[in-house]
């Protein structure tokens, strides 16, 4: 009896059957056409005509620029904003200001500005008929329209990726740890080093990650700076434009898969972060009571930036 | 430990919680590189918009081509936003309530959106979806068309929206207390009322800041967006693509103006999340 009591239980907490198996089937049906067979497609088309108009493709040299100038802006604009996410983590989670709503809204307004408009500001500054644009001319220095550009919309788009990721994460912890360790004598670096970072190191991974895809993939802020210069300021976004625009459509999927690698590299890397944070914070919670510490702990990275 | 001046002390007395370090200097910081990066550069753009008269900005921002894309770049986002509501709800039930076979895969690709670039995502779409596509081919023949018009467009921002709904959701869902279900259903509600009443309500909030953020993603959104559309102007041409249009022409008056209207939309919209994302809390807050 007590048996049929369970099962009426769990029957009225979901769903019949029937219910269930239509639902993952129509969840499934639209993954599949509205992720996999894009993904699919970039590596079909790309391989279209054999591996060897594939590896023709990437060996040229314009491909190889885009693919070094990419990384050049990626080696830049990530470490800059990993610093800056660190920073503003720091400030936003650990203590109590006037203003830190305004704060943490003004963190997320990139987010919410068209990557066309993030292009368009830094041409207003720069440009030939921007702020800065006749001094930079005197002085010889090329910021739109060349490398420094291209840098500077990047870190724009993927400015809050990392302190987006660790600002919720880091107020969940607390500040208990921390001030333990500086009451014990330790340095606020050395508190850093070895109380928050280890603490943190899954979101920060996280968030680089996610910060280095977007850096890497950016199109629209960094087309409206680059002047599209073949071999010069054509990073591999642009690149796959230009050469889909000229209908070489397998050369321009051979460079896009690449692309799809590093998202697919980004998923892997990703979810593994994700799992091995919310293991962490699971032991935390199978701890006796009297050693979980007073920090909540954040189960989930997953955030909808 | 901290250098104690006369200053740090009597901060300290004030604000005795400060007992970490780095406030300032982190603080600091941040305004600093936030005012270089962002405020400064978007505030060129607004001074940049002062220059121009009423007139002119008038005359710019309400063009008939730049009205037609309006209407297209609201329209589209709005009708993909809430495509996403509805499948990103879907989805992240199913994967937060069945057990299926592959479900960790599945749950990994749904952020796929957020990791492949604009512009691959772009080209496939309309490789798929062009006459003689892997997708198209089955259905130029019946008469539809999705490349090259609006629908493709809507298509695209249904792709770069999905992941907003589906992660807004899922924590939600998880969070959920099944005692309350349990209680539903003692009381003899049926499942379809045990979700309308119960569940519903406690996930609306999430659900509706899931909404605004695809909405405000899809506004801006290019890369992905150019390769499928077409391009035609009046009928699928989006607001980025005017502003890249008028760059092009050397028209940085128009651009600015245009960018103006989209900038402070997308201030509103952001507003607007926030304002979301505290009444989820507090409605989360309520319940636990």
């Amino acid at each position: 009896m007590s048996t049929n009591l369970i099962r009426r239980a769990e029957a009225g907490t979901t769903e019949s059957a029937w219910v269930r198996y239509t639902l993952i089937g129509i969840t499934l049906i639209f993954l599949f056409l509205f992720l996999v067979l894009p993904l699919a497609a970039v590596f079909a088309e790309a391989l279209r005509k054999g591996f060897d108009a594939y590896w023709e493709a990437l060996k040229e040299p314009d491909a190889w620029s885009a693919i070094r100038l990419t990384l050049i802006t990626a080696l830049i604009a990530v470490p800059l904003n990993l610093v800056f996410g660190i920073a503003a983590a720091w400030c936003i989670a650990k203590y109590e200001f006037k203003g830190k709503s305004v704060l943490t809204t003004l963190v997320d307004l990139p987010f919410s500005v068209s990557p066309v408009v993030a292009g368009l500001v830094y041409v207003l500054m720069f440009g030939a008929q921007g702020w800065f644009g006749p001094w930079l001319q005197e002085h010889d220095i090329k910021i739109i329209f060349a490398v420094p550009g291209i840098v500077l919309a990047t870190v724009f788009v993927t400015f809050p990726f990392i302190a987006r990721e660790l600002i919720p994460l880091m107020q969940a912890q607390g500040n208990e740890e921390e001030q333990a360790a500086i009451v014990l004598g330790a340095t606020g670096w050395q508190t850093f080093w070895y109380v928050t970072l280890p603490n943190i190191k899954w979101g920060l991974i996280y968030g680089v990650i996610l910060c280095n895809a977007r850096a890497m993939g950016e199109f629209g802020a960094v087309s409206v700076v680059s002047g599209h210069i073949r071999g010069q300021t054509n990073t591999m976004p642009l690149h796959v434009e230009i050469l889909y625009n000229e209908y070489q459509s397998v050369a321009a999927f051979a460079v896009a898969s690449l692309l799809a690698l590093l998202a697919l590299v980004t998923l892997v890397i990703k979810s593994v972060a994700e799992w091995r944070h919310e293991r962490e914070m699971k032991a935390i919670l199978d701890l006796p009571p009297e050693n979980i510490s007073t920090a909540v702990p954040h189960l989930s990275l997953k955030a909808a930036s | 430990m901290l250098p104690r001046s006369a200053a740090a002390a009597s901060a300290q007395r004030r604000a005795p919680a400060r007992v970490l370090p780095g406030f300032n200097i982190t603080l600091g910081y941040t305004l600093m590189y936030l005012c270089l990066i962002v405020l400064i550069p978007l505030s060129a753009l607004v001074f940049k918009t002062f220059t121009l008269t009423w007139d002119q900005f008038w005359a710019a921002v309400t063009g008939p081509r730049v009205l037609a894309s309006y209407r297209l770049t609201f329209g589209a986002s709005l009708i993909a936003a809430l495509v996403n509501v509805v499948f990103g709800l879907l989805v992240a039930w199913v994967l937060v309530r069945y057990q299926f076979f592959g479900k960790k895969v599945v749950d990994a690709l749904v952020d796929l959106p957020f990791a492949l670039p604009t512009a691959v995502a772009g080209i496939s779409l309309t490789a798929l979806l062009a006459g003689n596509g892997w997708v198209g081919q089955y259905l130029e023949p019946l008469g539809i068309q999705l490349a090259f018009n609006p629908n493709g467009i809507v298509i695209a921002l249904i792709f770069i929206g999905l992941p907003f709904v589906v992660r807004t959701v899922q924590p939600v869902l998880e969070d959920a207390e099944k005692e309350l279900e349990e209680a539903a259903t003692c009381l003899g509600a049926s499942r379809w009322q045990t979700f309308s009443k119960v569940i519903f309500p406690s996930i609306a909030p999430a659900l509706l800041t899931g909404f605004a953020m695809a909405f405000a993603r899809a506004i801006g959104e290019y890369g992905s967006v150019i390769f499928i559309a077409g391009n035609m102007p009046m009928i699928s041409e989006i607001t980025p693509l005017i502003i890249i249009g008028k760059l092009e022409q050397y028209d940085y008056a128009g651009a600015t103006a245009v960018a103006t209207v989209m900038l402070v939309i997308s201030f509103i919209l952001l507003l607007i999340i926030n304002g979301l994302q505290a009444w989820q809390r507090r409605h989360t807050g309520a319940l636990a």
